[in-house]
């Protein structure tokens, strides 16, 4: 036994003396990625506690909480511009939904003519640039007596949204096998009941994924909100944005951590729903 | 396009047609009428004019090979697949244009496609609570149905922790259970285990028997269709080949496809000659001339394919000179010469060739490769086709 374990152990020191140097450029970009993603993280949670913080000093003076209290204040704003957030974001889910579910099944399940170029069409407000585009519909809103209302800002959220919602709903449709609601209709469903008891539970978990995408980024959404909603629709970016440019560092780091909390908690969530057999269908 | 307000208008009259005729007995002669059926995609024609009627309570098996056009045929009965011209008929109710809810036709898919969000007991009664029945009702017809089919205690199972073989019930039991008209299968048994496929095929027919529902089966496998149904029809290239029992289309095969689908691939060519009192088969360097009663299928003088099964061979060693006169034994005699020998299990099967020509045959004693034989194939066992 002793011998055999001599024979095991031996060669180990050796093997450690060899280091594999082909990993070590491999290995420095992994750490400035990591660096490059949660630097910003870590300064952005410091900045969070921290009461007091100035050059030359390396880390807060002094950490508290009292700027949370101010943040989330009545005076502060913060939780109107959350709530606002919010709304905003779950009526573009609405909205976006009731959009995509048609749109989605047809374009999974009808022979639709220029198919490719529907899907590509969802793409445009994403592929353009933003500013001109939402200066121009800001101009447009106002004549519609759109600019400065909740709907005027879901509107343009829902512009970005859909790509997302219709790409994502049509690969969810897509990936529920067409004989089962076949099978459906040959009991005795009739088309729309086919559709409602059997291809929209199954593609639920798609569509809900779709919907999580689609109320992130109706969150994070500034540029469109800032244009069409400031300063009637006050969201939360608007409010970092503001915090940020008056060098109110740490009422926009909480701002920013409100944000992010449920960015983090709903990919959780989309990482779950989203099957690879979903996944393998958008866009196509 | 143009033909649409026309064929939506004519759809509309025979729907109204129908429902009056539904009142009175169509009769048992024809439950279910196919009449000049055709469909296809995109320029290909699929089905191409298809006729048949099935009785009420039977069972049919839609047999060939794949791309002949079966599952297209079983689709368009369901309406899946819209025809371009013909019709359905049930029980006298035209139901070609109606929707695959209103034909009380229930399909059994080669997928099962059993709703996976749904327990057993939901998947069966799905059709029973979308026709209204009380739940009390619907409960008990489930379990019903699960004891008749052996899927008892297995209610709350989701179809993903069933086996292949429970699927397959759960899908034959979920379209039992809003009592069609005609029940559909498609491939049913195709995904299951050989030694489970046995067992069911009888266990669904018992069902069949005992509820009476008229069946349309459609499978590739020749046995299974022998076995289940009351009638085979026979689909080739979109056409149906030849309609028959069983035994028909074995013994009587219509067409030398239908003789070769059913298992008759030895295929040699003859000469013969029709006179009024039956067929001289001219002697050529495959075999001796002999004389044969005149089968049932047309014939004309001259030259012909004739096809026989290895079971239909009598192999004897070479004899110079059997003494097989015109007006004989009713038997033709080929001669060829052994190539391989096997043992498959039950007979020898031995491949013989006969000049350029082979074939196969059986015999319970084994040849040696290079042997001269003799291979005896009676008038009712050879199958001989004029050229088309």
């Amino acid at each position: 036994m002793t011998v055999s374990h001599e024979v095991l152990a031996a060669p180990a020191p050796r093997m450690a003396r060899h280091i594999d140097w082909s990993w070590a450029p491999r290995g420095i970009l992994l750490g400035l990625l990591a660096f490059a993603i949660f630097g910003p993280l870590a300064n952005l949670l410091l900045w969070a506690v921290a009461e007091s913080w100035y050059f030359p000093h390396t880390f807060p003076i002094s950490y508290g909480f009292s700027y949370w209290a101010k943040v989330f204040a009545p005076r502060g704003g913060a939780v109107d511009a959350l709530l606002t957030s919010v709304g905003v974001a779950a009526l573009t889910v609405a909205l976006s939904l009731a959009l995509a579910i048609p749109a989605g099944y047809a374009l999974a399940r009808l022979k639709l003519p220029f198919r490719a170029l529907i899907l590509l069409a969802l793409l445009i407000p994403n592929a353009f640039p933003n500013l001109p585009i939402y200066v121009n519909l800001a101009r447009i809103f106002y004549e519609l007596d759109l600019n400065g209302t909740v709907l005027g800002v879901v509107l343009v959220h829902t512009s970005h949204g859909l790509v997302y919602a219709v790409w994502i709903g049509t690969a969810a449709f897509a990936a529920v096998d067409n004989e089962l609601s076949e099978a459906a209709r040959t009991v005795g469903a009739g088309a729309f009941r086919a559709f409602l008891d059997v291809d929209l539970p199954l593609a639920a978990p798609g569509l809900l994924a779709s919907a999580i995408f689609v109320f992130l980024e109706s969150l994070d959404e500034f540029t469109g909100t800032y244009f069409v909603g400031a300063p009637d629709v006050n969201t939360l970016p608007l409010l970092l944005y503001t915090a940020g440019a008056g060098g109110n560092y740490q009422i926009a780091s909480i701002t920013a951590l409100v944000l992010l909390a449920p960015s983090i908690a709903f990919m959780f969530v989309v990482e779950r729903f989203l099957r690879a057999d979903v996944l393998a269908k958008i866009g196509r | 396009m143009n033909m649409m307000p026309s064929a939506i208008a004519q759809a509309r009259s025979l729907r109204k047609g129908g429902e009056e005729d539904a009142g009175h007995d169509a009769g048992q002669t024809d439950f279910l009428t196919i009449r000049g059926l055709e469909a296809g995609y995109a320029g290909t024609r699929v089905l191409k004019g298809i006729d048949l009627s099935v009785f009420k309570g039977e069972f049919i098996a839609l047999l060939g090979s794949s791309g002949c056009g079966k599952s297209t045929l079983l689709r368009t009965l369901a309406g899946f697949a819209k025809p371009d011209a013909g019709e359905i008929r049930v029980a006298g109710r035209d139901v070609t244009r109606l929707g695959p809810d209103k034909r009380g036709m229930a399909l059994v898919f080669q997928s099962y496609a059993l709703w996976p969000h749904m327990s057993v007991a939901q998947n069966i009664g799905y059709g029973l609570k979308l026709a209204g029945r009380a739940k009390a009702d619907i409960a008990s017809r489930v379990g019903e149905l699960q004891m008749q089919l052996g899927l008892g205690g297995l209610e709350q199972r989701k179809p993903a922790e069933l086996s292949g073989g429970q699927r397959q019930r759960v899908a034959l039991a979920r379209a039992l259970a809003v009592q069609p008209d005609i029940l559909l299968l498609d491939e049913p048994l195709s995904n299951l285990d050989a030694r489970i496929r046995l067992t069911v095929r009888h266990e669904i027919i018992a069902l069949q028997r005992r509820l009476g529902t008229t069946a349309i089966h459609v499978t590739h496998d020749r046995e299974e269709a022998m076995v289940m149904a009351d009638r085979i029809v026979i689909l080739n290239e979109g056409a149906i080949a030849q309609v028959g029992t069983p035994q028909d289309v074995y013994k009587r095969p219509a067409s030398a496809f239908v003789a070769a689908f059913m298992g008759a691939e030895n295929c040699l060519p003859l000469s013969i000659e029709k006179s009024g009192a039956g067929l001289h088969v001219h002697a050529n360097d495959l075999c001796e001339g002999a004389s044969l009663p005149i089968p049932s299928n047309p014939l004309v003088s001259g030259p012909v394919e004739a096809r026989f099964r290895p079971q239909a061979v009598e192999l004897t060693p070479h004899q110079p000179q059997t003494g097989t006169e015109p007006g004989g034994d009713g038997a033709v005699i080929f001669k060829g010469r052994v190539e391989q020998t096997s043992y498959p299990g039950g007979a020898w099967r031995h491949v013989v060739s006969l000049g350029s020509h082979s074939v196969v045959a059986d015999a319970q004693r084994s040849f040696a490769p290079g042997e001269a034989v003799n291979l005896r194939v009676a008038a009712e066992d050879l199958f001989l086709f004029s050229p088309a």
